[in-house]
């Protein structure tokens, strides 16, 4: 990225402006469709500015892992598709596309978004195993918080397959939905200059070397975090970072009601 | 006899077709026929790496063709298959015969297409949003190439096989074709039937690609046209 | 295998005179009609191809989504959308990418890398005593002249009035087919938007745009105004109405400005 454009974008930041208009603290226009892939069990698409994502939800039955013999399996992945930036290419999963996995995964998991133990069959025998699949239509940057927020939104809306004991029927769904305690959602601060910003573009990443992200979940407690990049962080930059990621989240939580 | 969604023998399924839907590419397109859903996005001519890949007189043209893991009732492994590569292979040789390659030499073209939803029919569906964005990213053509397959159900002869189609059906027959230059690009079979049938089969799966050319043609238009118009 | 004529659109205007053009026949569509590739365009021998047409038979053809344009008997098809090709001559926009030992490597976001010699540069370097980097550093934005375009290279030049590194300012990405849209005919849309807007701009003929004081954020506007609608009819009025600039009133300082920047490269 040309060195003028960065030095453009940290000198508004610094004045508090961004290329866009938009205000330090301010999110995207953010639009939720759900119910978009018929096949899947869930689904969402969900755009955040010129960012779009698809996340699905396939279910299937599987055996426990011998340690939590009477835990569902929870299972999140992500395909950066080359259709989606001039800087993806095709080929396993790249080290960026694995971290945005786990950490949404991190998210779902660690705030008990699912409670798990309704997702045992027989246990120690079987269990409902959930897939969500993260999959990006195109890179505005701030792909995080959209992944998150399509990962819960297709997981919110989802139904579970027609199983009669003995095999699914795939693609006929019932009207029960998974067992949903609560709904984490992710906020990514990007460091700008000395700016912390919300939601940032593709460009304000490039001009950008740490980010910092928090899931919160209902009732306002941490379940995930990641400090994102090569910079380092203050611990005042943190702190305002929570108190960003609470209230932000409060107002993305509203979306998926 | 009547089809399972109640469509006549020579129709289509709904078809939807819109260009201009990656704001990354430089080109790209949707397409949905039935509960088939592909997009393509279209990035180039853009450097060839490494060299040695270079094509000193055209440009490399790149196809991949993926389905999203939740695009099956049951779940995918992402990645490449040896079914998906080979529809890789005929996609590219699809689509090559429609495209001045040779005016960008030592470059390359990626053509990028996901399967978002598939029900029957996405190498076609595939085939035809590559064409759109190809068409939409401003690559110098020959003309679109449309896609769609058809076969023999019982005593009729059926476009666009659907579901349960694919396995009553005598064969499964894809074509692409260019309809200004009438000329078959892609054309694969499986299936047992005779040559005389097979030939009105062709004929048929022709008929449904003008059918989706004049969708591709509309599509090209609705995304450029406010631009120029009042 | 390709019959795709090169023929440039602008064609001697001293030959060709509407009258003549309505003796030659087989024209199918309107000048300004939208087309898709394939689309047949003429279906005589009374055209040549020119800019993104080609011939087959008697028929030309277009190649690329675009408007019908008639020059005499030439047809061609102003493009709508369009990767940029490096042509002699042209001032385009780059970032330096890398320094080899006689030159430095430029992003011009085209299909290959642009490389510009020592031998552009206007002073003498000796490069056993000079770093390269204290000219142009990676990361860098300069403003540069096509002295080379072929299939094998494209090589840039300093030695140019117009060329040079850029300090400070920002840079906007358009499509490449709508640049000379936004520079205007002999340069008079980007003048309006310099002189109501009082930024500096420089525009590169591979859609990367420079823009550097003044109101910035209305200059963007009135710049993705014509990309957005650059056929429209009464589109210089609508972008005159946007920047509080009434047609007729000389724009303070054009004049300078135009002999300073000349961007109708």
């Amino acid at each position: 990225m040309m060195i003028i454009q960065k030095n453009h974008i940290r000198g508004l930041a610094s004045a508090g402006k961004r290329m866009d208009g938009r205000k330090e603290d301010d999110f995207r226009e953010i639009k939720i469709e759900t119910g978009v892939i018929e096949n899947a069990e869930g689904s969402a698409k969900v755009s955040v500015g010129k960012t779009e994502i698809i996340a699905g939800v396939k279910m299937n039955i599987g055996e426990p892992f011998p340690d939590r013999p009477d835990e569902g399996i929870l299972m999140t992945g992500a395909e950066f598709s080359p259709l989606a930036s001039f800087e993806f290419e095709t080929g396993p999963p790249s080290e960026d596309a694995i971290e945005l996995a786990r950490v949404v995964d991190r998210g779902i998991r660690e705030s008990h978004m699912i409670d798990n133990k309704k997702l045992c069959i027989a246990e120690g025998e079987k269990v409902w195993m959930v897939f969500v699949d993260i999959h990006i239509l195109n890179h505005d940057g701030n792909l995080l918080d959209c992944a998150a927020l399509a990962a819960a939104a297709a997981l919110g809306h989802a139904k579970f397959p027609k199983y009669d004991g003995e095999k699914i029927e795939f693609g006929e769904k019932t009207d029960k939905g998974l067992p949903i305690t609560c709904k984490p959602i992710a906020v990514t601060l990007t460091k700008v200059g000395e700016k912390l910003l919300t939601d940032a573009t593709f460009e304000e990443e490039g001009a950008s070397d740490v980010k910092l992200t928090v899931t919160t979940k209902d009732d306002g407690n941490i379940c995930a975090i990641q400090k994102s990049g090569s910079g380092p962080l203050a611990f005042s930059e943190i702190e305002k970072a929570f108190e960003i990621s609470v209230r932000k989240g409060k107002e993305l939580r509203k979306l998926l009601e | 006899m009547a089809r399972e969604d109640g469509r006549k023998a020579d129709d289509l399924r709904p078809l939807v077709v819109k260009a201009g839907v990656i704001p990354n590419a430089n080109g790209s397109a949707y397409v949905s026929l039935g509960k088939t859903t592909a997009v393509a996005a279209v990035y180039g001519p853009r450097p060839m790496h490494p060299k040695h890949m270079q094509v000193s007189d055209r440009a490399y043209l790149k196809t991949v063709y993926n389905m999203v893991p939740f695009s099956t009732k049951e779940r995918v492994r992402p990645g490449p298959s040896r079914r998906s590569k080979e529809i890789c292979k005929v996609t590219r040789q699809a689509l090559e015969p429609a495209i001045f390659l040779d005016k960008f030499p030592k470059t390359r073209i990626d053509v990028y297409i996901d399967i978002i939803q598939a029900n029957a029919g996405t190498r076609t569906a595939g085939i035809n949003a590559a064409s759109v964005a190809l068409a939409d990213a401003g690559i110098p053509m020959r003309g679109l190439i449309a896609s769609v397959a058809a076969g023999k159900i019982g005593d009729e002869y059926t476009l666009d096989l659907a579901g349960k189609e694919e396995e009553a059906t005598d064969c499964d027959l894809p074509i692409a074709y260019m309809p200004e230059e009438e000329k078959i690009t892609l054309m694969q079979l499986d299936g047992d039937i005779s040559p005389e049938d097979t030939k009105n089969v062709v004929k048929l799966a022709i008929e449904g690609c003008k059918k989706i050319y004049a969708a591709q043609r509309k599509a090209l238009e609705d995304r450029w046209v406010p631009e120029v118009k009042k | 295998m390709n019959e795709e004529n090169k023929t440039e659109e602008k064609k001697p205007e001293t030959a060709e005179k509407p009258q003549d053009n309505a003796q030659a026949k087989g024209l199918l569509k309107k000048e300004r009609e939208f087309v898709i590739p394939g689309d047949k365009i003429v279906d005589t021998m009374d055209y040549l191809p020119g800019r993104n047409c080609f011939r087959k038979g008697d028929s030309v053809f277009a190649t690329k989504i675009g408007l019908v344009g008639v020059n005499g008997r030439v047809v061609s098809v102003i493009p709508l959308n369009e990767s940029y090709i490096p042509k002699a001559g042209d001032m385009v926009i780059g970032e330096v990418v890398d320094i080899q030992n006689n030159g430095w490597v430029v992003d011009i976001k085209s299909a290959d890398t642009a490389y510009l010699p020592l031998s552009g540069i206007r002073e003498f370097i000796d490069v056993s005593k000079t770093d390269l980097s204290n000219y142009y550093d990676i990361g860098d934005a300069i403003y540069a002249k096509i002295s080379l375009a072929t299939d094998n290279s494209t090589q840039l030049t300093m030695d140019d009035s117009r060329a040079r590194k850029f300090k400070d300012g920002r840079i906007l990405t358009i499509n490449p087919a709508k640049v000379p849209r936004i520079i205007g005919k002999k340069g008079s849309m980007i003048s309006i938007i310099k002189s109501q807007t009082g930024c500096r701009i420089s525009v590169g003929q591979n859609g990367l745009i420079w823009i550097e004081g003044g109101d910035e954020e209305l200059a963007i506007k009135a710049i993705g105004m014509v990309e957005k609608n650059s056929y429209l009819e009464g589109l210089t009025e609508k972008v005159s109405e946007l920047l509080g600039y009434k047609p007729g009133e000389q724009p303070a300082e054009q004049a300078e400005r135009s002999k300073e920047e000349n961007v109708d490269g």
